[in-house]
């Protein structure tokens, strides 16, 4: 999904851009108000009272300090899954493997932490290499699309899919075969890295390290994509590939790097997976974070920096469906039903972009 | 290793091979369908699970299987709908708007299927064409479902239908070239809403052989990503009706590879070959793409082959 109304070029007046940023803020906007809508005549058609389910969600999202702990943890993954979308989306990619790029990450992290804490390595340079691990394993990964479609024009959509499937298959070879823990009878799973290499939590919370690092990456990624010369070329890629040859921009260097920072992203966050929460790699990687991932970019219109708030709104629907579930009687695909018909909603609105002549105004078209 | 075990594994494979086929040749289809008329729907496996789902609640109830497989097919037919209608919008991405289907599929699917993994509904009963054979695997490898041949009479028809009737040459017009079915009087976006709902039919039928046939019962695990690999099947029958029957059967026989080895005691390797499907077809989609060939046969107005 190119997004080639970003650049700002040649934008004289001032409320022309500000009339331009608020286009991106208020479709997306009204588009979630009226997957609101829609999803209350749902409830009530089912005899549910439409106010009682958004007042849960406000109650297992955001109403305790406890739920918004809860939120930011669920809310962590998405931040890192949105960006790996998000990226290469901007270069006119659309790359759907951060799925593959999470579990593939995930696995090679605990699987050369199992060596390095056998061997009692320092706990710190552990770390640093499971993180480069689960990187490069992310990277790799997406780096294959993304070389496929410059060199061979394998549609990336396609090759990012069956290389997630690829990914699954692989962990899973390994995982039921020679990295299996002998203790895991019921869930074949790689030997727990133990306690003291987990990742813990941010003092004061109960919220793991990922979120920081979800961060520091959505801003990092925010300077990169609208600040630099990169970024800038990249843009100008994702508007008009042809024409960005044509201006003799290294397109091919340009696409291995976004798949490569996609898949980096998304191995960061099998990284948190398992050094944060599971402390093995299992079938649990497989949790569709890599999806949602999909629509919190789309939600965000693939700015890094949106990204996060976005992400922080679904992990509060994740958050709050287990209350809504006791409370309501509903049953657990609840939030997931709402969160198809905020996709869907959501990518109809596009067709209004660039429709609306408020926001047009002044721009002198 | 003996030549009963490899009689063992050629017959296993041969039953896997029919059984896990017909679901993908049934997404095969219908994507097929869709893709003729220039538009790509992503989203057929939320049509696969929501059919399973549909077909197995309303064959529960009604105790009528068929009319289960019926009802499905009417829900992929529904979610089609929504998606050709969407994708008629201008500035819409039509592969993005088929992950969002899939997420809202699968997640009305659960969200009504619940009721239904406990109770036991009637399934669709298998004919049994091994009666001849006295070898017990090879009978129960010839249990097959009719839909199995459902879906080749379908396959047969719709080649024919493609190649020499009206509606099909209008299809085949409309996704190579917009302009000239427009100055052929016809309306490109009403033939794509056709297109994409009755491969959403197919789709639905296809997940009602998931809960009614093989595996044979309701569950949230039911679909292995069928639906995902309905696009690469397409790419890899090169849209032709007859050549998806082809590639199902290779399909389910790949997956097949690896249980079947299992029935001999090797368990080695089992879930390498389930990887088989995917790299078989990540490897045909880089040896066709910007082949010449490929591109005298890709609907030109598909966006996965711009």
């Amino acid at each position: 999904m190119a997004d080639i109304t970003t650049g700002s070029f040649g934008g004289g007046a001032s409320t022309v851009r500000l009339r331009a940023a608020l286009e991106k803020i208020a479709i997306p906007v009204g588009a979630l108000i009226v997957s609101a809508l829609l999803f209350s005549v749902f409830l009530l058609a089912l005899g549910k009272n439409p106010l009682t389910f958004y007042a849960l969600i406000w109650q297992g999202g955001f109403a305790s300090s406890f739920s918004i702990q809860n939120t930011l943890q669920r809310a962590a993954p998405l931040i890192l899954t949105g960006l790996a979308f998000a990226v290469p989306a901007t270069i006119g990619l659309t790359m759907i493997g951060a799925e593959g790029a999470l579990v593939l990450g995930g696995f090679a992290a605990a699987a050369i932490a199992v060596p390095l804490v056998g061997a009692e390595a320092p706990v710190a340079l552990t770390m640093l290499i499971m993180v480069a691990f689960a990187m490069a394993a992310g990277a790799m990964l997406t780096m294959i699309a993304g070389w496929l479609r410059h060199a061979r024009g394998v549609n990336e959509t396609i090759s990012t899919l069956l290389l997630t499937y690829i990914a699954i298959a692989t962990m899973n070879f390994f995982v039921e075969g020679m990295l299996r823990d002998p203790n895991s009878a019921n869930k074949p799973s790689t030997v727990p890295i133990g306690d003291a290499y987990k990742v813990g939590t941010i003092p004061g919370t109960d919220v793991h390290w990922g979120l920081a690092a979800g961060l520091v990456l959505a801003v990092l990624l925010y300077f990169l994509m609208y600040r630099t010369t990169f970024g800038f070329a990249a843009r100008v890629t994702g508007g008009n590939p042809r024409a960005a040859l044509a201006q003799g921009l290294p397109v091919g260097k340009l696409i291995l790097t976004c798949a490569a920072i996609s898949g980096a992203c998304a191995g960061l966050a099998g990284y948190y997976e398992v050094a944060a929460i599971h402390g093995q790699a299992n079938a649990s990687l497989v949790a569709g974070y890599g999806f949602t991932g999909i629509l919190v970019a789309f939600l965000a219109r693939q700015n890094p920096l949106a990204v996060v708030p976005v992400a922080i709104l679904f992990g509060a629907l994740d958050a709050s469906g287990g209350l809504i579930q006791r409370r309501m009687d509903l049953p657990d695909a609840t939030i997931q039903v709402l969160q198809g018909l905020i996709f869907v909603v959501l990518l109809a609105s596009e067709t209004l972009t660039g429709r609306i002549r408020f926001f047009q105004a002044g721009a002198g078209k | 290793m003996t030549v009963e075990m490899l009689t063992t594994i050629l017959i296993a494979m041969l039953g896997g091979a029919i059984r896990v086929s017909t679901p993908f040749m049934f997404v095969a289809l219908g994507e097929t369908i869709t893709e003729k008329s220039g538009r790509i729907n992503l989203g057929l496996e939320g049509n696969l699970v929501l059919g399973a789902m549909v077909a197995y609640g309303v064959s529960y109830e009604t105790g009528n299987p068929w009319l289960g497989v019926l009802c499905a097919g009417l829900s992929g037919v529904f979610l089609g709908l929504i998606h050709g209608l969407i994708c008629s919008l201008p500035r819409v991405n039509d592969i993005a708007v088929g992950i969002a289907m899939m997420t809202f599929g699968i997640g009305v699917a659960f969200f009504f299927g619940k009721p239904y993994i406990q109770p036991s509904a009637p399934r669709l009963e298998s004919l049994p064409l091994g009666g001849w054979s006295d070898n017990s695997a090879l009978r129960s490898a010839l249990e097959i479902n009719p839909l199995f041949f459902v879906g080749i009479i379908a396959a047969v028809a719709i080649w024919w239908m493609l190649a020499n009737t009206r509606p099909g040459v209008i299809l085949r017009m409309v996704g190579d070239s917009e302009p000239s079915a427009r100055a052929m009087g016809v309306n490109p976006i009403r033939v794509r809403i056709l297109a994409t709902a009755a491969g959403g039919f197919m789709a639905g039928v296809g997940g009602a052989f998931l809960s009614l046939s093989y595996p044979g019962s309701w569950n949230e695990g039911l679909s292995s990503g069928q639906g995902l690999m309905a696009v690469a099947l397409v790419i890899f029958a090169r849209w032709n009706p007859l050549r998806c029957i082809l590639a199902a059967l290779l399909f389910g026989a790949a997956g097949a590879i690896g249980p079947a080895l299992q029935s001999v005691g090797i368990s080695q390797g089992y879930y390498f070959f389930n990887a088989a499907p995917y790299i078989l077809t990540l490897f045909i989609m880089i040896a066709s793409a910007r082949s010449g060939a490929r591109a005298a046969v890709a609907p030109g107005e598909l966006s996965i082959v711009k």
